[in-house]
């Protein structure tokens, strides 16, 4: 019976000690926990469909939150990576009839290839140069698009694609379970070694070239990795949605996943997928109304403006500095109830 | 064919010019990526057809009041929205991306999201080289020739010019000099929205008004801006004319050109880049620590 209770017990323990002790990190736990048990108590189509388009983008804002927020090559053509995930699986599920298991893969081998090339291509600028630059990359490709539409389908784009499974709740766990697996995976990168080395880029390239580091190497890397996820949520967004058209390569979505990435509060991760969580639902639900719906984007644009002008740094960052304070002297985090530290025991003012 | 891309690449390219001189400014000044930019073109579009249209103003009365109450709006939006947030660059980018945003759906609500027409000033078509111009776009012509002249002479020939330039070149040193920056920037931005403005007002008759006519201008104006060079008004004066006539030249003499003329001239742009990273007279500017 002892030996029955070790686990439970061993993960209570965890969970008390490392999750519980943090509002912000007990709010990540039971969000975790209602998406994954929440078709089991309520699956109205219509909301699971919300969900998982909202944990597609999510995918997407944290992908840009690597390149931009850690790395600080601030990228206004990320839908590039997931117009060209979208379209490759499109391509392959439409010309060959392949299963979408395979393409999406292959749409993520693709869009790697053309971070490598947009990397490359971007090693050489910085600051407002690569942001206008590769804004411009996507439109590129929309016009190349248009000009073969046999090929791409034109205006229309490629409709009538496989899904990956069947099933709302299916395809829900699906979008789901890959959205917590790659914003676990970015925010252990961003936490990582390398993550580190993208902070130090982003504050002073010249500085971190100048302690051995190769910059450019990383640079490729952060396209690399970025693209990877975008390229997957682009796959994904082609077989959940079964049309690929140019609306997944549009300026619009490319500005629409800044401001969740400065909106949420940028190099953090968390911050856009919060974003993406609370913005995505607002905006169709306050589409399903009459009265809001010719309003609704601007709906969206007032509350982006007044969040900015209110917290600057982004919404996530500016709420955990309410919930918790940085030790001065450990550098860990306590709950703002605590007059010390949890840790190190040190005065918390 | 010949004489159309001639033309065809003046007109596109003066416009754009008016655009990128005017996005140049603000960036130079105070380094503000001004998203924006383009909107306040579509804003001043639908002022004159509010007031000539709907209104029914006179000309000479809608023109002259859709520019100022423009540049006004302009300057409450810069007030209350940007400079709040000027020390945050990426803050910035989305306030101005909001604001185009806003704009765009308050116009969508206000007018409807269908195609608009103004009636031009002028009717009637003048034969230049060959080639059937129609004379408002003759008219484009002179208003653009006109504004980048008194643009000129303002920025190279008073103080307040001397005063912007000196600010584009280093804020510090001009404070220390005893201009006040902030105003400059200011300023700045009046003229800079001025000048789009007047864009938005002489291109309505020909172009198509509508609430998405901001994004296919914002694209070529800031690859025309990148291309000649961020801040400078020189490149943006020669990037436009550049990429003016390169869309010109793809759309008449290409198959399919209408649709690759954007990719055509982004590439253009990409691959100057390549060459040289600060474009084609941008100044490269010291690792601002």
């Amino acid at each position: 019976m002892k030996h029955l209770l070790a686990l439970p017990r061993w993960v209570w323990a965890n969970l008390r000690s490392e999750v519980f002790v943090l509002p912000s990190r007990t709010l990540v736990f039971v969000a975790v926990l209602v998406l994954l048990v929440l078709p089991f108590v309520y699956d109205d189509p219509y909301v699971l469909r919300i969900i998982t388009m909202t944990a597609i983008f999510a995918i997407f804002a944290a992908s840009w939150d690597l390149l931009a927020g850690y790395t600080g090559q601030v990228n206004f053509g990320h839908a590039l990576f997931f117009g060209v995930g979208a379209y490759t699986s499109a391509i392959l599920s439409r010309h060959l009839g392949i299963s979408p298991w395979l393409t999406i893969p292959v749409a993520v081998a693709v869009s790697v290839a053309a971070g490598a090339l947009v990397g490359g291509i971007c090693l050489r600028l910085r600051g407002s140069y690569l942001s206008l630059v590769t804004l411009a990359l996507p439109l590129i490709v929309t016009g190349l698009l248009f000009a073969f539409p046999d090929f791409s389908g034109g205006e229309l784009g490629i409709t009538g694609l496989k899904r990956v499974v069947t099933g709302a709740v299916g395809n829900y766990y699906v979008a789901v379970v890959l959205m917590l697996v790659s914003c676990f995976t970015l925010w252990k990168i961003g936490d990582s070694n390398t993550g580190l080395i993208f902070h130090a880029i982003r504050e002073d390239e010249v500085a971190c070239r100048a302690s051995g580091i190769n910059t450019q190497r990383y640079k490729v890397l952060a396209f690399l990795l970025s693209a990877l996820f975008a390229g997957l949520a682009g796959g994904l967004f082609a077989h959940f949605l079964r049309v690929a058209g140019p609306s997944s390569l549009e300026v619009a979505l490319s500005f629409q996943v800044v401001i969740w990435g400065v909106f949420g509060g940028a190099a953090t991760i968390y911050g856009p997928v919060t974003a993406v969580f609370l913005l995505y639902p607002l905006t169709e639900i306050l589409a399903s109304f009459d009265m809001f719906k010719e309003v609704r984007l601007l709906i969206f644009a007032v509350i982006v403006l007044l969040v900015l002008l209110f917290m600057p740094g982004g919404l996530v960052p500016w709420l955990r500095d309410k919930a918790e304070r940085v030790c001065p002297r450990c550098k860990h985090r306590s709950v703002f109830t605590r007059h010390q530290c949890r840790l190190c025991g040190a005065e918390l003012r | 064919m010949f004489q159309d891309i001639l033309v065809s690449g003046l007109v596109n390219g003066g416009v754009y010019a008016l655009l990128a001189i005017g996005f140049s400014l603000i960036f130079g000044v105070a380094r503000i990526v001004n998203i924006a930019h383009t909107a306040f073109y579509m804003l001043a579009s639908y002022a004159l057809y509010g007031l000539l249209v709907k209104a029914e103003f006179p000309l000479v009365v809608a023109i002259p009041l859709s520019i100022v109450s423009v540049v006004a709006l302009s300057l409450v939006c810069y007030k209350l929205v940007i400079e709040p947030v000027r020390q945050h660059e990426s803050a910035v980018l989305i306030a101005t991306i909001a604001l185009a945003l806003i704009f765009q759906e308050v116009l969508l609500v206000g007018f409807g999201g269908s195609f608009l027409g103004i009636p031009a000033a002028v009717d009637g078509f003048a034969s230049v080289l060959g080639v059937r111009v129609s004379n408002q776009r003759l008219i484009i012509l002179a208003v653009v020739a006109a504004t980048l002249t008194a643009t000129w002479f303002l920025l190279y020939r008073t103080r307040l010019g001397l005063a912007i330039r000196a600010s584009a070149n280093d804020q510090e040193i001009a404070n220390l000099m005893g201009m006040n920056v902030n105003r400059v920037a200011m300023y700045t931005v009046g003229i800079s929205v001025a000048l789009a403005s007047i864009a938005g007002v002489v291109v309505a008759p020909v172009f198509v008004v509508d609430p998405l006519m901001w994004l296919s201008p914002l694209v070529t104006m800031l690859a025309i801006v990148v291309l000649g060079g961020l801040g400078s008004l020189k490149g943006s004066l020669i990037g436009a004319f550049i990429i003016g006539y390169v869309e010109a030249i793809t759309v008449f003499a290409v198959p399919a050109g209408a649709f690759l003329k954007g990719a055509v001239a982004l590439s253009i742009m990409v691959i100057v880049l390549l060459i040289r990273p600060e474009g084609l007279f941008g100044v490269v500017f010291e690792e601002e620590r």
